[in-house]
């Protein structure tokens, strides 16, 4: 059912919001097997559900979104349960105040009914690191539900909720989208705020949303969007959704993202998808963007230096776990880190403190971050030409639990195609695209130049309606 | 290639204040050589005369009043998420 269905009933008092939080706790309850949510906020959901009833039977606007009820990735500060992160250190961190993105979807009416599992601190690609337990794929519970966002993916899959929130670093939304056979869409940098969310890397961290529809990502986005004072490198109000698709686009297919490397299904099935927008009267062409080949090394040096500093704050002092029995300062902050973050937290973090370490400086961080600006150049350079490009979400469809987590290089690998987008800021969809032989879904990426996020929602939008 | 020596891990996890143990230093060991063998891929890129990029928005210089805001949480509230307080403080081990 779409995000607007839900709103016409609640608004015409053919069915109330109560009844709406009520059957999505129900189902969230039914498919709990998935593990993927980390707890329901049922109180409030429902003390929620009663007041937006309440506005509807007063007259009242009840907003936009009046009753629909949403998943929140546990990574955003949000009333009713604590943010933990999936993280011990954050167990139970009870938040003094609301992320600005949930705010504003309860300004609108939304309401959230519970909390998603996610890798811990939102570092990995599975959501295997979370320190609560595996969530299990949509499709097939043997799969890994794609991450860092997999619980907020899978819950969307499973028709519990219309729409949940993710976070994408480098990929944390279109990796679990194209896992789990829904459209996930990470905004170009700034487009929506990051205040009251747990920081993984600030200069490529973003917020944005799941749903079974472009049409829904793109309402959704409209009320999440916008500056907020609370967060400084917010851009200044852009985003209008539509459904207009100029006729005749004109879409380079990335070349390097379609080696043989990469899976022959998903080759197959983003082939498809280049079908169908042929069929629709768009250009595509292939492109050549050799920078791609070194996206995930800059990722992987400028995003562990950014979220060390980061996670520098939780030293189990003003808030979150304490080590029990220390003696001195020195061991309480060792030990209380030690205790409350997981592996891979622990790695990105020392890889961190590597690359930013005085000696190595110049030949990594600097390094990368020049190198981030070749990428940059190199899509500013296509979008001369071409009004989106296109890949694949990820190289494979969802992998079995526990086949890559021996191997943390082998599991950075599933972000290679999402990496670029996010160091250059900029707004790409993950969209449906098809399926493999054995029944998991494959997603395709469409990139944008800045700020066309309205855009690059619309021709996904538009495709879906035609494919497959 | 870099090659992490075990004392190279307790250093850095030293640096990052992270107490951990020594079979943690052994796994640590291969998987920060690993990781760090894989985006030395990036010394092949020629980047002799090219900037560095800090953001991407383009953004600067965002004014703002410099007015008090009023905040809906309380220092009450605040305090009470400290693992240990007294005295209206947060309390911690000795340092000196």
């Amino acid at each position: 059912m779409k995000i607007a269905d839900f709103v016409a009933q609640v608004k015409s008092g053919q069915k109330t919001a109560r009844a709406f939080a009520e059957e999505a706790l129900a189902k969230a309850r039914e498919v709990g097997e998935y593990h993927a949510l980390l707890a329901l906020t049922e109180a409030r959901a429902l003390q929620r559900a009663d007041e937006i009833d309440a506005r509807v039977r007063n007259g009242e606007d009840p907003g936009k979104l009046a009753g629909v009820p949403f998943v929140v990735k546990d990574n955003y500060l949000a009333f009713g349960a604590p943010t933990t992160a999936a993280s011990k250190i954050l167990e139970n961190f009870d938040a003094p105040l609301q992320a600005t993105v949930v705010e504003k979807l309860e300004r609108e009416g939304a309401i959230c009914i519970g909390k998603s599992n996610l890798d811990a601190f939102a570092h990995g690609g599975s959501t295997e690191n979370s320190a609560y337990g595996v969530t299990h794929n949509a499709h097939d519970t043997t799969k890994v539900a794609g991450g860092s966002s997999g619980g907020s993916a899978v819950i969307t899959a499973l028709d519990v909720v219309p729409f949940a929130l993710g976070s994408d670093t480098g990929g944390s939304i279109r990796q679990p989208a194209s896992f789990n056979g829904v459209f996930g869409m990470k905004p170009t940098y700034g487009m929506s705020s990051r205040y009251g969310v747990v920081a993984m890397a600030s200069s490529t961290d973003v917020m944005g949303c799941f749903a079974k529809s472009a049409e829904d990502i793109a309402l959704v986005e409209s009320v999440i969007a916008g500056r907020d004072p609370k967060d400084m490198t917010t851009l200044p109000d852009y985003f209008v959704p539509t459904s207009d698709v100029k006729p005749g686009l004109k879409i380079g297919l990335i070349k390097e993202t379609m080696t043989a490397d990469v899976d022959d299904e998903v080759r197959a099935a983003t082939n498809a998808y280049v079908e169908t927008l042929r069929s629709l009267g768009h250009t595509v062409e292939e492109v050549n963007m050799p920078s791609v080949k070194y996206a995930l090394a800059i990722y992987y040096i400028v995003v562990p230096a950014e979220l060390s500093s980061n996670l520098a704050r939780y030293d189990g002092i003003r808030y979150g776990r304490r080590a029990e029995g220390v003696t001195s300062l020195a061991e309480l902050y060792g030990r209380s880190r030690a205790e409350g973050f997981v592996t891979e937290n622990k790695r990105r973090i020392m890889i961190g403190s590597y690359v930013l370490s005085s000696g190595y400086f110049d030949a990594y961080y600097l390094q990368a971050q020049k190198a981030r600006t070749v990428l940059i150049n190199e899509f500013n350079e296509l979008f001369k030409t071409y009004d989106y490009l296109l890949t694949p979400t990820a190289p494979t469809p969802a992998f079995g639990i526990g086949e890559n987590t021996e191997d943390p290089v082998k599991m950075y690998l599933a972000d290679v195609m999402t990496v670029p987008a996010s160091l250059a800021g900029l707004p790409a969809i993950s969209a449906p695209a098809g399926t493999s032989a054995s029944g998991l879904p494959i997603g395709v990426q469409i990139i944008g130049p800045a700020r066309s996020d309205a855009g690059v929602i619309a021709l996904a939008g538009q495709v879906g309606a035609h494919h497959g | 290639m870099s090659t992490i020596t075990t004392d190279d891990v307790r250093h850095l996890a030293q640096l990052s204040n992270l107490q951990i143990s020594d079979d943690e230093v052994e796994n640590l060991r291969g998987d920060l050589e690993n990781i760090l063998g894989y985006i030395e891929l990036l010394g092949e890129l020629d980047t002799t005369g090219v900037a560095p990029t800090y953001q991407v928005t383009g953004l600067e210089n965002v004014w703002r009043d410099d007015e008090v805001q009023t905040s809906s949480v309380t220092r009450e509230r605040l305090l009470s998420l400290a693992p240990e307080q007294a005295d209206n403080s947060v309390k911690v081990p000795k340092v000196l």
